[in-house]
């Protein structure tokens, strides 16, 4: 019988720390199938910096530098101008690449360093308890906007990819989802995508990936999928939002 | 036969810095230290296989460092005081990494914005670790710009024995100031790249480079083991300079841009018979605090010279186990004192302990 569904060749066999229907686990299986889809792991480094994903390093089974909260971007062109024969990049969530990590990722993205971003978007802190995030929701209730997120009080969701988008040293930017198969599959695509455009030697790349945290969002599984899809696409809509490769 | 070449102390440094084989130059631009970060630009840029980069803040340019490190080569970045600041976050986590670094701090006066005149206010930064958490950093204080070379290139071997950030402490006045230089280096062809360089996992099996650990008892051997190593580096680093010491009466110590100006001074009191000398730390961490206890035996008055208000003084102290009375004069802000207003303070301390 033909086998059409196994393990990644690079997925440690490590258990996952992250919660249930958290999407990290499925964005780390997509990056271990793209390290061997397109023969990249042998020159691959991740830099993941602090949120629930610094422990990218036990599940990717590819070399790893762990950055300083934000700097991810910084590690990844330092590491790209030494080497520039190696496969980089960063796995940030929102609390990090879009509060302290600001000014890092749009000037290496400006400089259209060789170097991939993946950008999960949770619209919350995670690790430190779900605390408000930049990209946090008009009226979500978080540990840090308990009355919900106020205009007011806490300025608007920031989008960072769009942000990204403006820079002319960004090549391919795109904003997909991990909560439905169709949208997983997008993903997957556009990962693809981004890492083709670093081996093209094109200029800067980033997937943001809007996934669940229905811990922090206090919901079930299934609504926080539910939530992506009806509340988050409407700040954050899905699609490409800038490709200048012509592919 | 090396030919002598006219530098400045800052240009000195870039120059040794490429001869030693730096690949990776990340900079942000702050006074008194431009001329580094441009040279840097012109000569090491567009060499095959180096890279410069103009970094949006410190903060990314040490962070850029430590990513150069991670891929194996040699590396530096510079600043001064308030950008210095802003790379101790950086500078802890490449102690924390065990990764080789060169940083260079031509430091001005502190604190806040200061004034971007040389001082030698940020001492206790450079030595006491600065960022968060317990480590250390290997510190040189050259004192002239032939030492700003030499000390360039020690300091890349330094990092690469020990697996950690080397400060250099250099100041404005000596950054700018232009004197003779010669190098016995040539920049290698190839430049060197470490063996454990983090390149991908290429017939190897992987690795990670990380400082954080959820274990404390695990932290807690990765400190000690970072402090038996820094035991080691006392042991085996400390270095001093002295000049005339051998029937000194008074000892003047004094590191950096206020050795020199006290060399001057000096020369000025033994011209009026007066017996000093003078000990100048080159490492200030490690403390040279045996070769001070040796030096400070024979004496019968120590001063204690800084442009700060009293910082290397409490070395000094350590070193001498507060058996000894130990003044000192310090010109703290940016205040460059002229060698005869030292010469004055000397001769007044000379005559006050009795020593005619």
């Amino acid at each position: 019988m033909e086998k059409v569904y196994q393990r990644p060749r690079y997925l440690t066999r490590a258990n996952f720390h992250y919660c249930p229907g958290c999407g990290h686990s499925i964005v780390h299986r997509i990056v271990c199938e793209l390290m061997d889809e397109m023969n990249i792991h042998d020159r691959a480094i991740g830099v993941p910096p602090p949120g629930c994903s610094v422990f990218a390093y036990n599940y990717i089974e590819t070399d790893f530098v762990e950055s300083a909260h934000g700097r991810g971007a910084a590690v990844a062109t330092g590491i790209k101008r030494a080497a520039p024969d190696t496969v980089v990049f960063t796995y940030q969530g929102d609390g990090d690449i879009s509060a302290i990590g600001t000014g890092e990722t749009i000037h290496a993205a400006n400089r259209g360093e060789r170097i991939t971003g993946i950008f999960i978007n949770n619209a919350v802190y995670g690790m430190t308890g779900g605390q408000m995030a930049p990209t946090t929701l008009l009226s979500q209730k978080t540990t840090t906007s308990p009355f919900g997120r106020d205009k007011n009080f806490e300025g608007y969701p920031i989008k960072l990819s769009e942000m990204l988008a403006l820079t002319d040293g960004a090549v391919y930017i795109e904003r997909t989802a991990v909560n439905s198969p169709k949208n997983i599959i997008k993903t997957k695509k556009a990962l693809q995508k981004a890492f083709q455009v670093q081996l093209d030697n094109l200029g800067y790349s980033l997937v943001e990936i809007l996934s669940p945290c229905p811990t922090n969002w206090k919901m079930g599984v299934l609504d926080s999928w539910k939530w992506v899809d009806e509340e988050m696409t409407k700040v954050f809509p899905l699609g490409v939002i800038k490709d200048t490769t012509g592919k | 036969m090396v030919a002598k070449v006219l530098m400045y102390g800052n240009t000195a440094i870039g120059e040794a810095a490429i001869r030693a084989g730096c690949q990776c130059y990340f900079g942000y631009p702050i006074t008194p230290q431009n001329e580094l970060t441009e040279y840097m630009a012109a000569n090491l840029g567009r060499r095959p296989g180096c890279a410069f980069v103009q970094a949006e803040s410190e903060i990314a340019a040490i962070n850029m460092v430590h990513g150069a490190s991670v891929a194996g080569v040699r590396t530096m970045t510079s600043s001064s005081s308030p950008g210095i600041s802003l790379k101790q976050e950086g500078i802890s986590y490449l102690a924390a990494c065990e990764l080789p670094a060169v940083i260079v701090n031509i430091s001005r006066g502190g604190p806040g914005l200061g004034s971007i005149i040389a001082a030698q206010s940020d001492y206790f930064q450079a030595t006491r670790g600065g960022g968060h958490g317990d480590y250390r950093t290997i510190v040189l204080a050259p004192a002239s710009v032939q030492e700003f070379a030499d000390l360039t290139m020690r300091a890349f071997d330094l990092a690469d024995t020990y697996r950690m950030p080397v400060l250099i402490l250099g100041d404005g006045m000596l950054g700018q100031m232009m004197e003779p230089v010669e190098f016995d280096r040539e920049a290698p062809a190839v430049p060197p790249v470490r063996a454990d360089a983090l390149r991908g996992a290429s017939g190897r099996p992987r690795k990670i480079v990380k400082s954080f650990t959820s274990n404390p008892a695990d932290l807690e051997e990765i400190n000690w083991s970072l402090y038996r190593r820094y035991q080691v580096i006392k042991e085996k680093e400390p270095a001093a300079d002295t000049f005339l010491t051998d029937d000194a009466e008074l000892l003047v110590v004094a590191f950096g841009a206020s050795a020199r100006i006290a060399k001057g001074a000096i020369k000025e009191v033994r011209a009026g018979g007066m017996k000093v000398g003078l000990f100048r730390p080159v490492t200030l961490w490690p403390f040279p605090d045996k070769a001070l206890r040796a030096a400070a035996e024979r004496v019968k008055g120590i001063l204690v010279f800084e442009m700060n208000m009293g910082q290397m003084i409490e070395d000094v102290r350590l070193s001498l186990n507060g058996d000894r009375r130990i003044d000192f004069y310090g010109r703290p802000g940016g205040i460059i004192p002229a060698p005869s207003e030292v010469a004055r303070v000397i001769a007044r301390h000379y005559h006050q302990q009795g020593l005619k």
